[in-house]
């Protein structure tokens, strides 16, 4: 069984969900960790949820991000432990340079709150191992904040590293300006970093986890995670 | 010393709250409002006397903290 870690920030409100769905619909153990901790020992993986985390003052993640918890996720991440960031989690990690780029205001200016599709851009990673090269995915964004924005050199550097991995797409699996809800560059749903261990993602895979939801492709990302850490040959000795 | 901030988002880079607030100025006939750029502004005391140093805690605080450089850009003026 896994040891997965949920981060909980004022303001949070994915944590729940999050600790809901690994520890009831998948068999791990869900730790939920305060942001005032200073360790992640013993954890496998590290997931920061959705939410507002510090009312989302002053820019999304910028506050959050000076919290006690990232300098021990920061040593967490540059030991290779696997981390997600869902949402509010994929901004803290913009905002704490575990990932780069930044987030804008959604296009429309609308907070946007509905399932959108997104395609399995690299599905050689931790978090898609289960998901089929190409592979569609029905998972639903809520966020005013996701129009991911970086420069031109980076993103180039990001394609061509295939860190970019998953785009919206129509439900046919088209990158198209229409599929894409928030007028992010290339469509971009999805990236990881270098090394490949950390996620930040707009949607939110919790939410679509279990059949009671009648959808269930979020999942994929979750278990994708757990498959991977089972190969692990060595357990990940948290900072 | 005081310090006055302005955050705003860089040339360049869409900013969606100032297209808005522009079509809305437009509706009400401003039909001369071009290029709305929506931005925010801060005020803070610094305790410091020396405007050499006053300033060069403004700027670490910008770029640390107070402005995203990917996105936006800033200006201070001290007094």
């Amino acid at each position: 069984m896994m040891k997965i870690g949920v981060l909980v920030f004022p303001g949070s409100n994915c944590d729940h969900d999050c600790e809901h769905v690994f520890q009831d619909v998948l068999g791990q153990q869900a730790l939920m960790i305060w942001h005032k901790e200073t360790t992640v020992s013993g954890l496998d993986a590290i997931v920061i949820p959705g939410g507002f985390s510090y009312g989302d003052y002053l820019r999304t993640g910028a506050i959050a991000r000076f919290s006690p918890v990232m300098n021990a996720v920061k040593e967490f991440a540059q030991n290779g432990g696997l981390v997600l960031g869902i949402c509010n989690g994929f901004q803290i990690l913009l905002e704490a340079g575990l990932l780069p780029g930044a987030m804008l205001r959604n296009r429309s200016l609308h907070f946007v709150c509905r399932d959108v599709h997104v395609r399995v851009e690299n599905a050689a990673t931790p978090f898609t191992g289960a998901c089929r090269p190409g592979q569609v995915l029905k998972i639903p964004v809520a966020h005013a904040e996701g129009n991911y924005y970086t420069d031109p050199v980076t993103l180039a550097g990001l394609q061509a590293n295939a860190q970019v991995v998953l785009r919206y797409c129509t439900p046919e699996g088209k990158v198209t300006p229409e599929a894409n809800p928030n007028g992010s560059l290339d469509n971009i749903a999805g990236i990881r970093n270098a090394e490949g261990n950390v996620l930040g993602m707009m949607p939110h895979p919790e939410r679509s986890a279990e059949e009671l939801l009648r959808n269930q492709d979020g999942r994929l990302i979750l278990t994708s995670m757990i498959e991977s850490l089972k190969k692990r040959p060595l357990k990940m000795v948290g900072a | 010393m005081k310090a006055k901030i302005h955050v705003t988002l860089k040339q360049g880079i869409l900013d969606p709250q100032g297209k808005a607030i522009e079509h809305a100025l437009d509706s009400l006939g401003f039909k001369n409002a071009a290029n709305v750029r929506v931005g925010k502004y801060m005020e803070l005391d610094v305790k410091e006397t020396d405007k050499t140093k006053a300033e060069a805690q403004v700027k670490s605080m910008c770029e640390k903290l107070l402005a995203n450089t990917i996105i936006e850009e800033y200006r201070y003026e001290l007094t």
